[in-house]
């Protein structure tokens, strides 16, 4: 499968209609979610009215563990049989994740300041978010700095591998240490102890989220593919001179 | 194999200590920085005791990110890059002896001086030989975290910042464990429990550090 993927050629064909798809499907579903979240669904019993903000800071959090997951991906696939998209790919969704990371952190000190009376605190989650937020900004950097692009895309690629060891810091910090963060309460043992009322309206925030990452990744990687073009055609341009 | 590992050693522990080889300039770097401390936050007996043994170990990570820029650079401009890697013996072994070798020469001095540091930041006297020792632990996690990040960013020009970028995140779980270790010795002397999780993760990073270090290292040599 991944050897079908990996044709550029292939991959440009596709996207040319998968990009405008996942855009459509992605203002779609924002535009059905985020009334439904932060205006039908009924506010919290404890928090009130300020708990819909998880309907922006939820999706966020999970999908900044996604896309480093599947940067993590990527580049494995990358460093193991050298498909050259597969570190289009990482490399593209890499500006994404740090944005949904960033997002998830700024949302998430926006609702803690009115509940938890903090705008900030040093614990486990939060952290560990932090961490993920600058091992993103590490990888860009390292992407930047690097002239060589093959040999950027490796190095950046076990970089990435190396760094996902805080994946599951991220998403077990809450079960390991006395986190101020509340635990999961949707993948957990025993099942979700969230009513569907809010359960859907978080759902449909979570696909949102997943196609604008989608859109956004194939829209990144058509112009790194169109960028490597022009670079080569500009070379073959002028030996023909 | 053991004779080259040996000799990366002993080559690297004489460069660091030779005239220009860098090893003294951590040293000030962590002294200067340490002594800003008090003027930062007031020269307090108190308030220092509390934010003392940390600051030690911020300054101490900051240290030894400065030797970390040339640590590959030079080797892979002079060619003896290409050398450890010819040889016979693995390269991983070969970046770990190179560790080991910054490790006694920044590591050693530094713990030493870590002692009057601490001191002075009004740990009390029977815990200041605890912070030495974890901070000499601490540093292996460093160097081997380190090693990673300096090898990634060794063909860079002017590679310092992009290697602080690449290699703090990594910095947390020492510094964790360390300081928490610290602050409990200061207050209640020896705690194994905290100095068991710094050692566990200063060998995690010595162990993997190295192999890490050396699979970014053939990306720059292929």
């Amino acid at each position: 499968m991944f050897a079908y993927f990996a044709n550029p050629d292939r991959f440009m064909r596709i996207s040319a209609w998968a990009l405008p798809i996942a855009t459509v499907l992605a203002i779609g579903l924002l535009v059905i979610g985020l009334p439904w979240g932060l205006l039908i669904a009924p506010a919290d019993f404890r928090q009130g009215e300020s708990a819909r903000i998880m309907f922006v800071h939820v999706p966020a959090a999970w999908w900044a563990l996604g896309i480093y997951t599947f940067m993590a991906l990527a580049s494995f696939a990358g460093l193991v049989w050298r498909h050259a998209l597969a570190d289009v790919a990482a490399r593209a969704a890499a500006p994404v994740g740090a944005a949904y990371a960033a997002l998830c952190l700024i949302t998430g000190s926006f609702w803690g300041a009115p509940t938890w009376g903090t705008w900030w605190e040093w614990d486990a989650r939060l952290t560990s978010m932090l961490v993920l937020f600058l091992t993103y900004v590490g990888y860009m950097a390292l992407w930047a700095a690097i002239e060589d692009e093959t040999r950027a895309a490796r190095l950046a690629a076990i970089l990435c591998l190396a760094g996902f060891i805080n994946i599951p810091i991220v998403k077990f910090s809450v079960d390991w240490w006395n986190s101020l963060h509340q635990p999961a309460s949707i993948l957990r043992a025993g099942g979700s102890a969230m009513d569907p009322s809010m359960m859907q309206p978080l759902l449909v925030m979570a696909m949102a989220y997943l196609a604008a990452f989608a859109a956004l990744l194939m829209a990144g990687m058509r112009a790194d593919v169109y960028r490597r073009r022009a670079a080569a055609n500009a070379v073959r341009r002028a030996r023909a001179a | 194999m053991i004779r080259a590992v040996l000799a990366v050693f002993r080559r690297d522990l004489a460069l660091a200590w030779a005239a220009g080889g860098g090893a003294a300039a951590p040293l000030g770097f962590f002294v200067g920085a340490t002594a800003l401390v008090p003027l930062t936050a007031g020269p307090d007996p108190q308030t220092l005791a509390v934010i003392g043994p940390p600051l030690l170990w911020l300054t101490a990570a900051l240290a030894a990110l400065m030797v970390l820029e040339r640590l590959f650079q030079a080797d892979l401009e002079d060619g003896s890059l290409d050398q450890l890697l010819l040889s016979p013996a693995p390269l991983e072994l070969l970046v770990a002896a190179k560790g080991a070798a910054l490790w006694v020469a920044i590591g050693g001095p530094l713990a030493l001086v870590a002692m009057p540091m601490a001191l002075a930041m009004q740990t009390p006297p029977h815990a200041a030989p605890l912070a030495a020792l974890g901070l000499l632990v601490g540093l292996a996690a460093f160097i081997g975290a380190g090693l990673f990040g300096a090898a990634l960013a060794a063909g860079v020009r002017r590679g310092g910042v992009l290697i602080a970028i690449l290699v703090l995140p990594f910095f947390a779980p020492p510094i964790i464990f360390g300081a928490a270790a610290a602050s409990r010795a200061a207050a209640e002397g020896l705690s194994t429990d905290a100095f068991s999780f710094l050692c566990a993760t200063a060998l995690f990073f010595a162990a993997l550090g190295p192999i890490g270090a050396a699979a970014a290292l053939r990306q720059h040599l292929s």
